[in-house]
């Protein structure tokens, strides 16, 4: 049980030390692999969207090529394939750091909060080790003294995944 | 002396129906200096697609084939390719990824040249001798051949070359069976996959048209399928593969998924089935039921030799690829479309992509683990040398999940690199 998901007073309304709370513990998740427990953070109708980085960060995956861009239906089957051994590209599972800063709250209204925060992610598979970076902005719901995700949306701030060559871990 | 050295770089035994490809060919600094020579200097390697360049100013630079590019469209709506370096002293003219321009500027001297990468003017000018501006030596250099096919523009460093429809050969019909899938014509949908792998390049060529390989490397992805409502029909996997000529190559098959060119499956609901029906219809009145269902139903893993990959599959993808170094590749892959087809087509064709391609995809990571392997199993090339491509060699007509297809690469890889004296390398 993550206690960040606990929303104890004020319900609806958000403080940013609440906010670091809550990715924090989301970060420690994906790095220990506990991705059903990860999943369980996200709302119903959530969506987890990675653009590519020679469009503008704000495009709609509708009309535009992303590199990922689940509902939340596929984001339940990446967690699920994740969990694998056939997932050939993170069998054995890559070791992977997730940090998170320069978190604000951008807006709250009725229990729908805006956040930004910078991210970078460290990942090692095999001999090699390498870097994501860019900010993370997220659309997170407060009801029923839970915090949940209705959206995470990744902007990398790398030209491509030259050095980094695929997504295949959550970012 | 290096390992293997005096291996041949393809050994082809016709009797027993052994196809046998030296590892060597995947490790060596000599093999990846010639490949700069003879393959990425002499053949026809895609640039990009006209949509790219929809407005006159519209540029977009790119790397290929090792050398910087700066591809644009003019005032008068000529498309270009220029080598994107300054003639005074070599500087990257442009600086931006893409673009809309009326002239470019070099920001080290301040050099100005139009859209046709003519001097226009330049600080100091009465400097330099009256007819500085009138030696071509002071322009920016176009490449040598530039030619397109069905809105594919290709480029070429060898001046001599023979004409890209004649290069592109028999590929050309299977290039018209994609491209005859939208009326309006085709376009590249915004947004570039930009990714990598350290694997040799030619790792890539054989998987992106290696039918053998998706049951063990693919099985979640086709988990993933059966798992999804409405997402497979009960078409089965089978087609043929076949050797183009001049080094293209090709599988053509029938397979369950849904196919925005033609094959709808029931995730697509009921207005979605109309549309296709409307498409298939439309299809067969232009160009008749045999190519009409050809087009829908059909799916093409096309290799236009060296390094461009069209797979007309669940999406259609443009990729291409250039080696860094004999252990490293670069790749930019990009989704296109009918223009036509509606805003529902559209994200249907991009969902369908990413669920299966690209390095976030639930089956390209895989590939590219399978492939970062083999070049790591390469560490034992010295002792164990060859890899296997003869799968179907004795087959009239080899299927889809046999090896035909990459023999028809490596035949003419083998061929340009040795030499035509030397092209069968056979032993029989």
């Amino acid at each position: 049980m993550i206690a960040a998901t606990e929303k104890g007073s004020d319900a609806g309304t958000l403080t940013r030390p609440e906010v670091e709370d809550f990715l924090y513990a989301e970060a420690e998740l994906l790095d220990e692999w506990r991705l059903p427990e990860w999943l369980d953070l996200f709302t119903d109708d959530a969506t987890y969207q990675i653009p590519p980085t020679d469009i503008p960060a704000d495009a709609s995956p509708d009309n535009n090529l992303f590199y990922i861009a689940d509902d939340r239906y596929r984001l339940g089957e990446r967690v699920k394939r994740l969990m694998k051994r056939t997932a050939h590209a993170e069998y054995p599972h890559s070791k992977t750091r997730h940090q998170v800063s320069n978190v604000r709250i951008l807006s709250q209204d009725d229990g729908q909060v805006e956040v930004a925060c910078n991210f970078s992610t460290y990942r090692t598979k095999d001999d090699f080790s390498n870097i994501f970076f860019g900010k993370l902005l997220y659309g997170l719901e407060v009801s029923d003294g839970k915090i949940r995700i209705r959206s995470k949306r990744v902007v990398l701030d790398t030209n491509g995944l030259r050095n980094q060559g695929r997504i295949s871990i959550i970012l | 002396m290096k390992p293997n050295g005096n291996d041949p770089l393809v050994m082809i035994d016709n009797d027993r129906h052994l196809f046998k490809v030296s590892r060597n060919n995947f490790t060596d600094p000599d093999v990846f200096a010639k490949e700069r020579e003879r393959i990425f200097s002499t053949c026809w390697l895609y640039l990009g697609h006209e949509s790219e360049l929809k407005k006159p100013g519209d540029f977009v630079t790119r790397v290929v084939g090792g050398r910087s590019i700066l591809f644009n469209k003019d005032r008068q709506g000529n498309i270009r390719a220029l080598f994107n370096s300054c003639p005074h002293r070599g500087s990257q003219v442009c600086r931006e990824r893409k673009g809309n321009a009326k002239s470019f500027q070099c920001f080290y001297h301040g050099w100005v040249f139009g859209q046709d990468g003519a001097l226009r003017n330049q600080p100091g000018e009465e400097s330099y001798g009256h007819d500085f501006k009138n030696d071509p030596d002071s322009n920016m250099r176009q490449v040598p051949r530039l030619e397109s096919y069905r809105g594919l523009y290709f480029l070429c460093y060898d001046p001599e070359a023979i004409p890209l429809v004649d290069y592109l050969g028999n590929a050309k019909e299977y290039l018209d069976v994609i491209f005859d899938q939208s009326v309006d014509g085709m376009e590249v949908i915004g947004g570039t996959q930009e990714y990598a792998m350290n694997a040799n390049w030619k790792l890539l060529v054989e998987n992106s048209i290696d039918g053998y390989h998706a049951t063990s490397t693919h099985a979640t992805y086709l988990d993933y399928l059966k798992s999804m409502e409405g997402g497979l029909t009960n078409v089965a996997l089978s087609g043929v593969g076949k050797d183009l000529g001049n080094g293209h190559g090709v599988i053509e098959y029938s397979a369950p998924w849904g196919r925005p060119a033609g094959q709808w499956v029931s995730l697509w609901g009921d207005e979605g089935k109309k549309e296709i029906d409307a498409l298939n219809a439309r299809n067969e009145k232009l160009y008749g039921k045999e190519k009409a269902d050809r087009i829908a139903y059909k799916n093409r893993n096309l290799l236009i030799f060296p390094n461009l990959i069209i797979n007309d599959i669940m999406s259609l993808t443009i990729r291409t690829f250039f080696p860094q170094s004999p252990n490293l590749l670069h790749v930019n892959a990009w989704a296109a479309g009918p223009q036509e087809e509606s805003a529902a087509a559209r994200k249907f064709r991009l969902s369908n992509f990413l669920e299966f391609l690209g390095p976030g995809g639930f089956a390209t990571p895989d590939d590219v683990e399978a492939l970062e392997h083999c070049q790591l199993g390469y560490r034992n090339s010295q002792e164990v040398r060859w890899n296997d491509i003869s799968k179907g060699m004795g087959l009239e007509q080899p299927a889809m999940d046999d090896e035909e297809q990459m023999r028809a690469f490596w035949r003419e890889w083998s061929r340009r690199l040795t030499g035509p004296e030397q092209i069968r390398g056979e032993r029989t």
